[in-house]
């Protein structure tokens, strides 16, 4: 039975909600950072609506704060956000080819590590109208968590926000644990992945290397490695030998 | 001199949507080498997976509830609980949690 539009869109708000609610947690200790760096609650939430980057938004407050160069802004913004470039190519594949240009050019506005995340969990191509539903619930958690985190950056009781803060990773596990169920191969990556990370968080040699390439480097060894050791037999999206 | 706000969030939002949107646009077609193909497969859930662990115990003010809840996670993931309910009742696991330990 094929869903309806109204149907796809609603499921995407469903699925929103928790992004939303974990973005309102971590946008509103973004305000703070915003503040500090001398920012109104407008200027942080626009950035916050442009940018939808939790560590590129951070650097950038940085280095406003700092008075920094337009092209160290640059930079940095491209290395903070590199993985959403390999995010972008695996959702080139995870959409059909007859997708239109302006749905391609709004997924890619929201691709962020938590929308990325339930995008690829779909059965099947990605349906744009349930990306448009994610976003219409999860970007204004993020902008106004934002404008109320420069506000009032102090009153959000600690228990709340820590409590809120694992929203994001409680996502994460429901997108990766599913297909960890019928395929080994992700399971075994899964678990390596873990272990690699927090390797290279406790190795003093990757000290200097900030948290958005690391994510890069692991993602990439790790699945290359899994690539030409299991390659993916089947055409079928999502399916695993 | 200082650079005007909004010049700045100008070049960071730029910068940032062209990263994300290039491989969206520019990859039309269907990639058919295995290797790349599988590559591509394995990307979301390895890069999902170094997110989690360990920022999780950091992210709480114990890392004992960041732990509880990242098992509470896996395991209601596993048993196929909505994404909706995992995530909900892996915060309630902090909050009861940080009740007792803070």
């Amino acid at each position: 039975m094929k869903e309806t539009k109204l149907q796809v869109y609603k499921r995407g708000i469903q699925d929103g909600i928790p992004i939303g609610l974990g973005y309102f947690a971590v946008a509103f200790t973004l305000g703070i950072a915003a503040k500090n760096a001398g920012m109104t609650a407008f200027q942080a939430m626009i950035t916050s609506a442009l940018l939808n980057a939790s560590a590129g938004e951070f650097v950038g407050f940085t280095l406003i704060a700092a008075n920094a160069s337009y092209l160290e802004m640059i930079v940095m913004e491209a290395v903070a956000n590199a993985r959403y470039l390999l995010m972008s190519c695996a959702l080139s594949q995870k959409i059909s080819k007859e997708t239109s240009i302006w749905n391609r050019l709004f997924i890619g506005f929201y691709v962020t590590d938590e929308i990325f995340g339930v995008e690829i969990a779909q059965d099947g191509y990605l349906n744009p109208i349930y990306t448009y539903g994610v976003a219409s619930m999860a970007a204004p958690g993020w902008a106004f968590g934002t404008f109320l985190g420069v506000l009032f950056g102090n009153i959000l009781p600690l228990r709340l926000s820590s409590a809120l803060s694992v929203a994001l990773y409680g996502m994460f596990a429901a997108v990766f644990i599913p297909p960890a169920k019928t395929n080994k191969v992700v399971a075994g990556l899964i678990g390596i992945s873990f272990l690699c990370s927090f390797i290279s968080q406790k190795l003093s040699c990757f000290a200097g290397i900030s948290s958005g390439i690391k994510i890069i480097l692991l993602t990439v060894v790790i699945s290359l490695g899994a690539a030409i050791l299991f390659p993916v037999d089947t055409k079928e999206k999502g399916e695993a030998s | 001199m200082k650079h005007p706000v909004y010049l700045y969030i100008a070049f960071m939002a730029v910068t940032t949507y062209l990263i994300r949107v290039l491989p969206l646009t520019l990859i039309r077609k269907e990639i058919t080498n295995k290797t790349l193909r599988s590559f591509l497969f394995y990307v979301p859930y390895v890069t999902l997976a170094v997110m989690t662990f360990p920022s999780i115990l950091e992210a709480t003010q114990s890392p004992i509830s960041g732990l509880a809840a990242l098992l509470t996670a896996l395991a209601l993931a596993w048993f196929g609980r909505s994404l909706f309910q995992v995530s909900v009742l892996s915060c309630v696991v902090v909050f009861l949690l940080e009740l007792v330990l803070v």
